[in-house]
């Protein structure tokens, strides 16, 4: 540890990017929580269990179907998006005129519906899932898996597509014209219900795909996504919900923060970010990114 | 965005003859349940429907849901364990030990929580209980995994003896009935009347004069201090206080009480607690399904019966006579 | 004098048989677990069954016995498994519980079993603390023990050549005394720790550990944790090549259901430390294929053998004494006469209630020398029984006569 410490520059580097690594999945989900939040004012609670079911259509889409990893990538979250929307048209719909509280009270319920399904089914102890990119790469500083390297890479752009079709595309602005007048919208003739039943399984399936992704470098288990989901919301506190970029933003650095801590104090390194966040609420409640709502 | 208020039932206010004799009966019906029932399972509902209750003070009467009150449970919990176990106080100073920490604990987090409103407020309470869940898994006075175990059962005061569960029962039996007079006291005072304005409309409270923020600040450390004394009882009645009462699943539970027995209802948690303590102990054998149906209660609750198991009832009272009035 | 002695042992020899024959003697034992969480794959069901397995091999009903067994789910939480407890004990009329992974649970109810005078067999926690400062005249602690896995993985590797150690430490009370045992045993036998890390609970994200762990150049990885984490630890490790990198995993708890989540391909080559496992006799092999029969194609852990040879012992304890009512009687003839079954063989109970057998360090297979479904270990090394647990005078048993 001390050593690492004393050749800084290059050790840094390398914990720098396993920061980014970790930053990738709290982009994802906290994006994906984001775009609903924008769009549904509902803070989903079902996005852990969303996130582990990702993981897990790429085990059954292998096991089951026969489908590699490359091609559950694009099922999964595609699959897990349907189911989500089919929620949404069910029963998040009809909560949309009450308090935004029963909103998260109903996906928090879910969550527990489909955690214990999972576990009833799979067992708690998780399932194994080979990795399709074996191998890696010495960099002279450290060793770079081969599979880190793509999730960098591809959670990157993910993120950047998604925010470019949010706020450069024509579909981006109905959407983010639909967050502040859904009235207006519908007016001018587009189907806001529809599109909020899309932007769910869009948010939802970001979820799924970071589910997949995490398939074979974590444990899949019934259980990974409940205590991811909480410093999820503290990443969205820190950031605010008020921008797409101030969401990937926010998950990056985040990552490389956490990063950082468990090279330099790891016993912290679980509290660290809920540190930042009591910090970023005394100077800023509304979050570094966000507009007071 | 137009938003419903969260609870919908106006308080009654005063004691009319029928309200005493109610009041009166079910007091006789607590003092002679252990006979009829098991005392420890009735202990473990009173902890949790005063937990519930402190809970409510928050959800129902100030429209703030915290998703994170297990830390004040736990904590309190854990304090009072401690300094029965370890610093040899009686009952009532562990009591009170465990009730301090949990006020001065929820200043703290209420200063930081209150900035942020509906959602926020509850991500903001979730994030740090979790944090005070990792302070707990790693101080060395909790005893990780293994919590703190065989707490002793002296008696409070020192002279009432509470080893047997019987007489343990009465104990906690006037804790919780201290506990729900003073919420029942704060929510029909004058205090909580300024609070149901300000979750009703806070500019308009703000514009009244009153200043939002301290009132809900008082609400929440008034709320922390009372699951404080919760906490604190289940660790006497248990003699343990372990890693469950500080996980952000506790504070889940208590949602699911307080919902399914009709939030901001003075006596709906009660029953809240009592229905979900009963199915956790019955349904014990049902092993892994446990989960799933707390899930489909949940789900259940927010679709379906949103004013909860008492709410409905008033409901279903009050349309009644205005049946019959008409 | 004599002659009354002998009217009456011989009165109560005839009234025993009378009643042997009238009404047998009831016993009921209560499975109390985890079904619904982080370790209902290693006890849960399996647990269940054997126990019921354990209670029809042992023919109770010819020997005067009328066995029940039911069961609970503790749902990891200590004031749920302590609710049971005390309403199995007092109102359900359950005479023994059995298995209850989860320490903060089974410490909780080990001190309900004292305090109700019952008895209590451990087989699924890990800490040795209940046959140590809480032991109790009613306890017994059957399979093993954070001490035994210490022991059992720091000595026999330290002996094979693994003598530089690194630890990957859970930071909590659990992983400190996984590692301060490790690094205790290490040191006796001539190995040296060269390094550690402390990681919170629950870190998904091991990369940055591991690669400290790699650079500290160690012989062995010693994964100080449990569950999620040591499955997350694992897997990362292959994915940073540690292990093809030349250096050893040693997991210091880990079970048969762990390696088959992570899958052979991940797991190879990982050392560790288990009781039972069940392709080494004939009888093993037996009860494998028996329970994998009826539990869906799993099999059965160390845990659950666990059960079954404890649930054994208790009967023969029970059919002993006459009557399951006197807790402590049941413990103590327990102690007094050996252990002996078809899963864990000949062995003993301690004063302190520690039950005693070899424990073995076992190394994962390679994929391609795996031959079917479960076969997934290679013996290393044995632990002698006299070895595998913490010497009865280190413990701070308070049953245990100071000389």
């Amino acid at each position: 540890m001390f050593e690492l410490i004393g050749v800084a520059p290059q050790a840094l580097f390398g914990q720098l990017l396993l920061g980014l690594i970790n930053g990738a999945f709290y982009a994802m989900l906290s994006l994906g929580l984001a775009v609903i939040f924008g769009l549904l004012n509902v803070i989903n609670f079902t996005h852990g269990a969303q996130y582990m079911m990702g993981a897990f259509g790429a085990w059954m889409a292998l096991n089951y179907l026969g489908i590699p990893f490359w091609g559950a990538l694009i099922v999964s979250p595609i699959v897990v998006a349907i189911i989500g929307m089919i929620i949404e048209r069910t029963l998040l719909r009809r909560l949309y005129n009450l308090d935004h509280l029963y909103g998260l009270l109903l996906t928090f319920g879910l969550a527990l519906i489909i955690e214990g399904l999972f576990r009833r089914q799979y067992g708690s102890s998780g399932l194994p899932y080979g990795n399709p990119l074996p191998g890696g790469t010495n960099l002279g500083f450290m060793f770079l898996p081969n599979y880190r390297a793509f999730v960098v890479v591809a959670s990157l752009v993910v993120c950047l597509v998604t925010w470019f079709v949010i706020e450069r595309t024509k579909l981006g602005s109905y959407l983010r014209a639909a967050t502040e007048r859904p009235d207006l919208v519908q007016a001018f003739g587009i189907d806001v219900p529809r599109m909020i039943t899309l932007t769910y399984g869009f948010g939802v399936g970001l979820a799924a795909l970071a589910g997949v992704l995490a398939a074979p470098a974590y444990q899949v288990s019934p259980t990974m996504g409940s205590n991811l989901i909480i410093v999820v919301f503290a990443v969205v506190v820190i950031g605010g919900m008020g921008s797409i970029m101030g969401a990937i933003v926010t998950g990056f650095g985040l990552g490389v923060v956490e990063g950082l801590t468990k090279v330099f104090y790891p016993e912290a390194s679980s509290t660290v970010i809920f540190v930042i966040m009591a910090i970023v609420l005394m100077v800023k409640p509304t979050g570094l990114f966000g507009t007071a709502k | 965005m137009t938003t419903t208020p969260l609870a919908v039932t106006a308080p009654q206010q005063g004691f009319s003859p029928v309200r005493i004799l109610i009041g009166i009966v079910v007091l006789a019906a607590l003092i002679a349940a252990p006979f009829a029932v098991y005392p420890v399972f009735l202990m473990k509902v009173m902890c949790f429907a005063l937990f519930a209750c402190a809970f409510n003070l928050m959800l129902g009467y100030t429209g703030l849901l915290s998703f994170g009150h297990a830390m004040f449970f736990g904590g309190a919990s854990y304090i009072c364990a401690h300094t029965i176990k370890v610093m040899g106080f009686t009952p009532e100073l562990g009591i009170l030990a465990g009730v301090a920490f949990a006020a001065v604990l929820g200043l703290l987090v209420g200063l930081l929580a209150i900035k942020r409103q509906g959602i926020y407020f509850a991500m903001v309470t979730l994030a740090l209980s979790q944090m005070f869940f990792f302070f707990c898994l790693q101080a060395k006075f909790t005893g990780g995994e293994d919590g703190l175990q065989a707490v002793p059962r002296r008696a409070f005061f020192g002279v009432y003896d509470i080893t047997s569960d019987f007489n343990l029962y009465y104990a906690v039996l006037v804790i919780f009935l201290i506990g729900f007079a003073i919420i029942y006291r704060a929510v029909y005072s004058p205090f909580g009347q300024v609070l149901k304005a300000i979750r009703e409309n806070e500019p308009r409270a703000i514009s009244l004069g009153y200043r939002a923020q301290q009132y809900k600040l008082l609400a929440f450390v008034l709320s922390a201090a009372l699951t404080g004394l919760a906490g604190s009882t289940k660790a006497i009645v248990f003699q343990l206080a372990s890693l469950t009462d500080v996980a952000w699943q506790m504070s889940g539970e208590v949602v699911l009480m307080t919902l399914v027995g009709g939030m901001g209802t003075i006596i709906g948690p009660v029953v809240g607690a009592a229905v979900i303590v009963a199915m956790q102990n019955y349904l014990a054998s049902l092993g892994e399904w446990v989960l799933v149906i707390q899930g489909v209660i949940f789900v259940l609750a927010v679709s379906l019966f949103r004013r909860g198991i008492v709410g409905e009832v008033i409901a279903f009272v009050k349309a009644r006579k205005e049946k019959a009035g008409a | 004098m004599r002659f009354t002695a002998m009217l009456m042992a011989a009165a109560s020899v005839f009234a025993v048989s009378a009643a042997h024959a009238q009404t047998p003697v009831k016993v009921k034992i209560g499975v109390l677990n985890d079904q619904s969480g982080l370790y209902a794959d290693l006890g849960g069901q399996g647990s269940v069954w054997a126990a019921k397995k354990a209670v029809s091999d042992f023919n109770a009903a010819s020997k005067g016995l009328q066995v029940e067994v039911v069961f609970a789910d503790h749902q990891n939480k200590a004031d749920v498994g302590t609710s049971i407890a005390r309403q199995w004990y007092d109102v359900d009329g359950v005479d023994l519980i059995v298995d209850t992974p989860n320490s903060g649970v089974a410490l909780a109810v080990s001190q309900v079993t004292k305090e109700k005078n019952k008895v209590f067999i451990n087989s699924g926690a890990a800490t040795s603390d209940l046959t140590g400062k809480a032991c109790s005249p009613n306890t017994v602690h059957w399979t093993y023990d954070t001490w035994a896995l210490a022991n059992g993985t720091g000595k026999a590797m330290t002996k094979n050549g693994g003598d530089t150690w690194f630890f990957l430490t859970a930071d909590y009370a659990f992983g400190h005394a996984l590692e301060r045992d490790t690094s205790e045993v290490v040191k006796a036998n001539g190995g040296k720790v060269v390094g550690n890390v402390r990681v919170p609970l629950n870190n998904a994200d091991f990369s940055s550990f591991l690669l400290q762990a790699q650079s500290s150049k160690a012989k062995v990885i010693g994964l100080a944790n449990a569950g999620g984490d040591t499955i997350n630890s694992i897997k990362q490790a292959a994915e940073y090549g540690i292990v093809e990198g030349g250096q050893k995993l040693a997991g210091l708890l880990i079970f048969l259901t762990d390696v088959h989540s992570l899958g052979l391909k991940t797991a190879q080559g990982l050392n560790l430390t288990s009781a039972w496992y069940w392709d080494m006799t004939d009888a093993n092999r037996a009860f494998a294929k028996e329970f994998s029969a009826a539990n869906g194609g799993k099999f059965p852990t160390d845990v659950m053998a666990g059960v079954y040879s404890g649930v054994t012992h208790y009967l023969k304890a029970v059919e002993a004494t006459k009557s399951a009512k006197d807790g402590a009687a049941v413990v103590a003839e327990m102690k007094k006469i050996p252990t002996d079954d078809k899963l864990f063989g000949k062995g003993e109970v301690r004063a302190d209630g520690r039950q005693i057998h070899p424990m073995y360090l076992f190394e994962v297979k390679k994929p391609s020398e795996s031959k079917g479904p479960y076969d997934y270990y290679t013996l290393k090394a044995t632990i002698p029984a006299n070895e595998a647990f913490r010497p009865l005078d280190q413990g701070d048993c308070p049953l245990v006569k100071k000389t």
